[in-house]
């Protein structure tokens, strides 16, 4: 039977919290309620309050207790109800989590999972909308996923559950009910730090995470007579996978890196500025970017919409690229 | 109390008034790069709160509590390296002063967000809870800190699940610069203790027995499943915030006074009364702590001082190459 996204995520922490003891949950509303979009549905008849903690709104807190957990051997994922709140726990994250075996000098590791829903499309608004990857991208010591299907948010979820360091796990919530497939019945990891190649191509190297993959899997079926598109899905964004990116990038020539989150100082600046340093020589024309507008994600549909890499613009995008 | 446990006491007091004397005259000479945060005339908190503890048992400092770090029984070798920013130090170099704990003794390295460390705690005490085990954390903090969100929302929490934890807050009436008035608008900040439903008790600092005795009844607390303690130890750091502040924003006459209530001549005068003779004591605790000090300076001089690449190491526990 196909699972949705975020039932993938569902079962992700019912086989991790039954495979080891040491997995607990914290996080608003994620027991009695099941969470606000029932992610964590179920656990907390499964597995006991104790591990399955209905914290108060206390987003410091979550994530500061969730390294006490840590250092004491537990495995805790802390959930945010909507990512736009991990600002309210961004020093125990950066300052705290992210340089904790640093400072200690590798005397501890961190093994602290902060997952919840990101990203626009859904009339969220200000504060349900965010993509804040790019913070967490800026920091050493932490690692950060962005699943874009539903066997890679259940592998990437397990994957981050089992490593040692912190990871940031950002879940679309565009994604969480319009997307499913059937996933396999044995037991399943996807690693972090490997990116996927969602179709191989000639023409142009698109790459992208998250929600966008669709679109652009999209265009690339739709514009199939006239470019053939190369998709790379990073799927971990740090450390990203750049040997896939090189070996791409080489082949084709040319860069198109489209992602959700505002364009300055986003992600895709990086990647770019990489394949320009790097990868010169085998250019055929300029490494370009798609992303929303530099704004606020605002909540009216059209403006939601402008702001947006809708299909259009990922067409747009990549017909104008390919036209070097 | 035992004779024993008397002198031992006096020891570590005494160590730690030699161990902070010395960084501050190393400082001054320029031998230690960064800051150093004396906790010189707050040692009997420290003292009359680590003494107690087991080794199992967490400690979460803060950057004051370099007496902390001794009496829980971190290497003072290794104390002195990490404070030289040595490779032999628990930072390997990576960072100053106390932001590199000894897991090995159940001490946890703060940040400079001071207050950041009590949810930490507090996550350590809720596992201590759940895995029914015997052990509790004492989380330190200053004054200052208390103003901070974290504060509120780790005691918040830990009232709720009546966690194994003491909040120690040391009250030296300084923020930096910043006096109590302009901190909070009550006279013990323990007072918040009943808005997050436990106790909240406040205690001489500079009196090794006051701090002992509630340090005690707050221990015994969290061992017994009766939750947590915000336990206020009004006391004074004789030097500035950090070695380079002349602390200006203070009287000559207030430091005086405090001066005067010195904990370690009070455990004298009390050692006194005891009828020990505190003059062969005082010197004998003299010379030991000044070997254990001189050694620990000889053992961070000779440290290695680390490598530029060093700086990449220990950033992840399981690090992904790039292909």
């Amino acid at each position: 039977m196909p699972v949705t996204y975020i039932q993938a995520i569902n079962q992700a922490m019912h086989e991790e919290m039954a495979r080891d003891e040491n997995v607990m949950l914290l996080g608003e509303d994620v027991g009695i309620l099941g969470g606000a979009f029932k992610a964590t549905e179920g656990l907390l008849e499964r597995f006991s309050s104790e591990r399955v903690v209905d914290t108060p709104i206390s987003e410091t807190l979550i994530v500061g207790a969730g390294v006490g957990l840590a250092i004491q051997g537990m495995r805790p994922v802390l959930e945010m109800q909507f990512i736009d709140f991990i600002s309210c726990g961004f020093d125990q994250i950066v300052n705290m989590a992210a340089t904790l075996r640093y400072r200690h000098g590798g005397q501890t590791a961190c093994p602290i999972v902060v997952r919840g829903p990101c990203g626009a499309g859904v009339h969220g608004g200000l504060y349900h909308s965010q993509n804040p990857e790019a913070w967490f991208f800026h920091v050493p010591g932490l690692k950060v996923v962005a699943p874009a299907t539903a066997y890679d948010a259940k592998g990437l979820l397990k994957a981050a559950i089992r490593d040692d360091d912190p990871v940031i796990y950002l879940e679309h919530k565009f994604l969480y009910r319009r997307i499913k497939e059937d996933l396999p019945q044995e037991e399943y990891v996807v690693p972090i730090g490997k990116a996927a190649l969602r179709k191989e191509g000639r023409d142009v190297t698109v790459i992208t995470y998250g929600s966008p993959v669709h679109a652009v899997m999209k265009a690339a079926r739709d514009m199939a007579s006239e470019v053939d598109i190369e998709v790379i899905d990073l799927r971990t964004l740090l450390p990203y996978d750049w040997k896939t990116i090189r070996e791409s990038v080489t082949k084709t020539g040319k860069a198109l890196i489209i992602h959700e989150a505002r364009l300055t100082g986003g992600i895709g600046g990086e990647i770019a500025a990489r394949i320009a340093e790097d990868l010169f020589e085998d250019l055929d024309g300029p490494v370009m970017r798609l992303a929303s507008k530099d704004t606020h994600n605002a909540f009216a549909g059209p403006m939601e919409e402008y702001i947006l890499p809708n299909q259009e613009k990922v067409t747009e995008a990549i017909r104008k690229l390919a036209a070097y | 109390m035992t004779e024993q446990k008397e002198r031992e006491l006096y020891f570590w007091l005494r160590l730690i008034r030699e161990f902070e004397d010395r960084i501050s005259a190393l400082d001054k000479q320029g031998k230690i790069m960064g800051g150093v945060y004396s906790g010189k005339g707050q040692e009997a908190v420290v003292v009359g709160v680590c003494h107690d503890l087991r080794p199992d048992d967490w400690i979460f400092p803060l950057h004051r509590d370099l007496g902390a770090f001794l009496v829980k029984g971190a290497d003072p070798n290794r104390l002195m390296a990490q404070i030289f920013g040595r490779r032999d130090g628990f930072s390997k170099g990576k960072d100053s002063f106390l932001h590199g704990g000894d897991f090995s003794r159940c001490i946890f390295g703060a940040t400079s967000m001071l207050g950041s460390t009590l949810p930490v705690a507090v996550g350590t005490a809720y596992k201590f809870k759940i895995k029914r085990e015997d052990r509790v954390a004492i989380a330190f903090f200053g004054e200052g800190a208390s103003s901070r969100g974290d504060v509120h929302e780790a005691m918040n929490f830990a009232g709720i699940y009546k966690l194994p934890v003491v909040f120690l807050c040391e009250n030296n009436f300084y923020a930096y610069s910043t006096p109590n008035e302009l901190q909070f608008a009550v006279e013990d900040v323990a007072d918040r203790a009943v808005g997050y439903g436990f106790k909240g008790e406040v205690c001489s600092g500079n009196d090794l027995h006051s701090v002992m005795k509630a340090a005690r009844k707050a221990i015994d607390r969290a061992r017994g499943g009766e939750g947590p303690t915000f336990l206020e130890c009004k006391t004074y750091r004789y030097h500035g915030h950090s070695e380079h502040d002349r602390a200006t924003y203070r009287s000559e006459e207030e430091l005086i006074t405090w001066e005067s209530r010195d904990p370690i001549e009070r455990w004298e005068v009390y050692l006194g009364k005891r009828k020990y003779d505190i003059a062969a004591i005082r010197e004998e605790v003299g010379r030991r702590v000044k070997k254990i000090v001189e050694d620990a300076v000889a053992f961070a001089e000779a440290s290695p001082v680390p490598e530029g690449p060093e700086a990449m190491e220990d950033l992840y526990a399981t690090p992904i190459t790039e292909g």
